[in-house]
């Protein structure tokens, strides 16, 4: 919809490159670099999910690492279930991820239902607090539980399995999240498309105008936070599986601070922003992460310059101000 | 008379001890435009914000199509078919001028919850929403975004807005403001058509504009209605020519 010519040659080139450039990998026998990538790909998942609160709906939420946590311990659990064939509250386990995922999207979901119903009553600075509040205490809820691994986080000794892949193979696994990447990135473009991303982003612009021709916007916001922690939960789900370790670190609110840089560096609201974003966090962690353990402070060098000359991220930068027709 | 569409009775709203709404009854009758008039400060907007639904008031109550809405939320009285323009032009600033009115036209047909269908190519909104605007003028500036409209063309966008949700009621909160003379003009024509489709509570400063259009005139001073009447009435009132109009009229 919104899509200038040079920003559909950008998103292509995006989406092939995160192809071919694993691929390339595949063929030199890198098989870290294909780790890196799968790395880029699911955390710009979890950046697409909270680009939808927080990029067409303007939901500030820093307590999305939540989600992202709760989706690896959806696989983590049903993995160990499954491994010791011991059932969960009465249903057998599985540890096919097809039926992993709609289970991490049904309860990161629900929680988002529970959660953005009582912080979308809030706006500005008291719903990003909020948001962060209830992230941290489902954050110290999992340290605390020892059935699965309290502080220590729960191993994953055989990775979730896929029909016809073997998931345990770097490039394997990486088809299988570049795929689900590319499936969210058309969802959240249809999404933005629609009818409800109209009235979405109307509300994020101004509300009471929305609310004067009779869409009642809290609605319209719970339904795209729900959305959006689904699909950062898919991401915590791959997360798990790639990692094979579902952490409780993942739900920290460092996490959610990370999934916000990502969306601010590589473009807010924009479709492949969020992919942008990843790849360059996760470049920077390789690149600078070699040199000194401080690469942080670089990656804070670039986003303040971001946020001071580039408004509208990479994106924004290469592919010129965004539209919306 | 015909039964009204809108009655406020016995409204009022104090903010600690200022009584900005004190005992107010209006009514809106089919074909009207009923004129809201009053200096500054008379607590015109605390009435227009409890008739939208943006306030409660601490008492009374207002029926608009023989049902009580006082308790009912903005976006639900949207719905019944009160539509309301703003004083200060409150659009989707983003939003191209086409689609403002198609957010409203969407909103009218009661579809937010789709998630498929691409809104561009939805004739039900880009049809209606451009023949709004061809109605009001501002075709040829569609597929510009609202917060690059001049001042007058987002004033007319406001009122395209309004009429693509097919009200019952216009609520119209000065309409004419920071409008030149032709723009206002031009606005005088087009709500004197308007009034019958719907009748229009029209809240105003233009005295030229409201003696021009108005079928009745309420004069709100300090919260109160002093005076209720046809523009002649008005116009010979000593107690409005004392509170408001001096030797204007």
């Amino acid at each position: 919809m919104a899509e200038t010519t040079r920003e559909y040659l950008v998103n292509a080139l995006l989406a092939v490159g995160l192809l071919l450039v694993p691929l390339w990998a595949l063929w030199a026998d890198e098989p870290f670099t294909i780790t890196l990538f799968t790395r880029i790909a699911i955390l710009g998942l979890a950046g697409v999910g909270l680009n939808i609160a927080l990029g067409l709906g303007g939901m500030v939420s820093f307590g999305h690492a939540v989600y992202f946590g709760v989706g690896g311990y959806v696989a983590g659990i049903m993995a160990q279930h499954a491994f010791n064939g011991a059932p969960i509250l009465g249903l057998p386990a599985s540890n096919q991820m097809l039926v992993i995922w709609p289970v991490a999207m049904i309860v990161s979901g629900l929680l988002a239902a529970v959660i953005g119903a009582l912080s979308l009553r809030t706006t500005g600075i008291f719903f990003i607090m909020i948001t962060l509040a209830f992230a941290q205490m489902v954050y110290y809820f999992a340290v605390s539980w020892p059935a699965y691994g309290g502080e220590d986080g729960l191993p994953i000794y055989v990775r979730n399995r896929f029909p016809g892949m073997n998931t345990m193979r770097p490039w394997d696994l990486y088809l299988i999240c570049w795929g689900v990447l590319m499936a969210a990135l058309a969802l959240f473009a249809v999404l933005r498309a629609s009818r409800f991303g109209a009235a979405l982003m109307a509300i994020r612009q101004n509300p009471d105008r929305v609310s004067a021709v009779g869409i009642e916007p809290f609605g319209i916001r719970l339904a795209a936070f729900v959305l959006s922690g689904m699909l950062t939960g898919l991401a915590g789900a791959l997360m798990a599986d790639l990692a094979r370790f579902a952490s409780p670190a993942a739900m920290a609110w460092t996490m959610s601070g990370e999934l916000i840089v990502i969306i601010i560096l590589g473009g807010t609201g924009r479709l492949f922003g969020p992919v942008a974003g990843a790849a360059i966090l996760v470049g920077f962690e390789v690149f600078f992460g070699g040199m000194t353990e401080h690469w942080k402070l670089w990656l804070g060098v670039v986003l303040l310059l971001v946020v001071l000359f580039a408004r509208g991220g990479v994106l924004g930068l290469v592919a010129g101000r965004e539209r919306l027709g | 008379m015909a039964d009204p569409v809108l009655h406020l009775s016995n409204l009022r709203k104090s903010f600690g001890a200022l009584q900005a709404t004190d005992n107010v009854s209006l009514s809106l009758v089919p074909g009207e435009i009923h004129a809201l008039i009053g200096p500054n400060g008379a607590g015109k907007s605390t009435l227009i914000a409890q008739v939208s639904g943006r306030l409660r008031p601490d008492s009374g109550s207002i029926t608009f199509r023989g049902r009580d809405i006082t308790g009912l939320s903005v976006a639900q009285r949207a719905r019944l078919g009160l539509g309301r323009s703003f004083q200060i032009s409150s659009l989707i600033p983003a939003y191209s001028a086409r689609r403002n009115v198609m957010l409203a036209v969407q909103a009218r047909q009661g579809h937010s919850f789709r998630l498929l269908r691409p809104v561009q190519r939805d004739a039900s909104l880009t049809g209606q929403a451009d023949a709004i605007l061809r109605r009001v003028g501002l075709i040829e500036r569609a597929a510009v975004p609202a917060e690059e409209l001049s001042h007058g063309e987002r004033r007319l966008l406001e009122i395209a807005v309004a009429l693509a949700l097919e009200p019952a009621c216009f609520l119209l909160d000065e309409p004419m403001a920071g409008m030149g003379t032709e723009g206002v003009g031009a606005l005088v024509g087009f709500l004197r058509d308007l009034k019958h489709s719907a009748p229009i509570l029209l809240v105003e400063h233009d005295m030229d504009a409201v003696f021009a259009l108005a079928d009745r005139i309420s004069v709100l001073v300090y919260g109160r209605i002093i005076a209720t009447g046809s523009v002649d009435e008005i116009r010979a009132d000593p107690r409005v020519r004392e509170a408001y109009l001096g030797d204007a009229a």
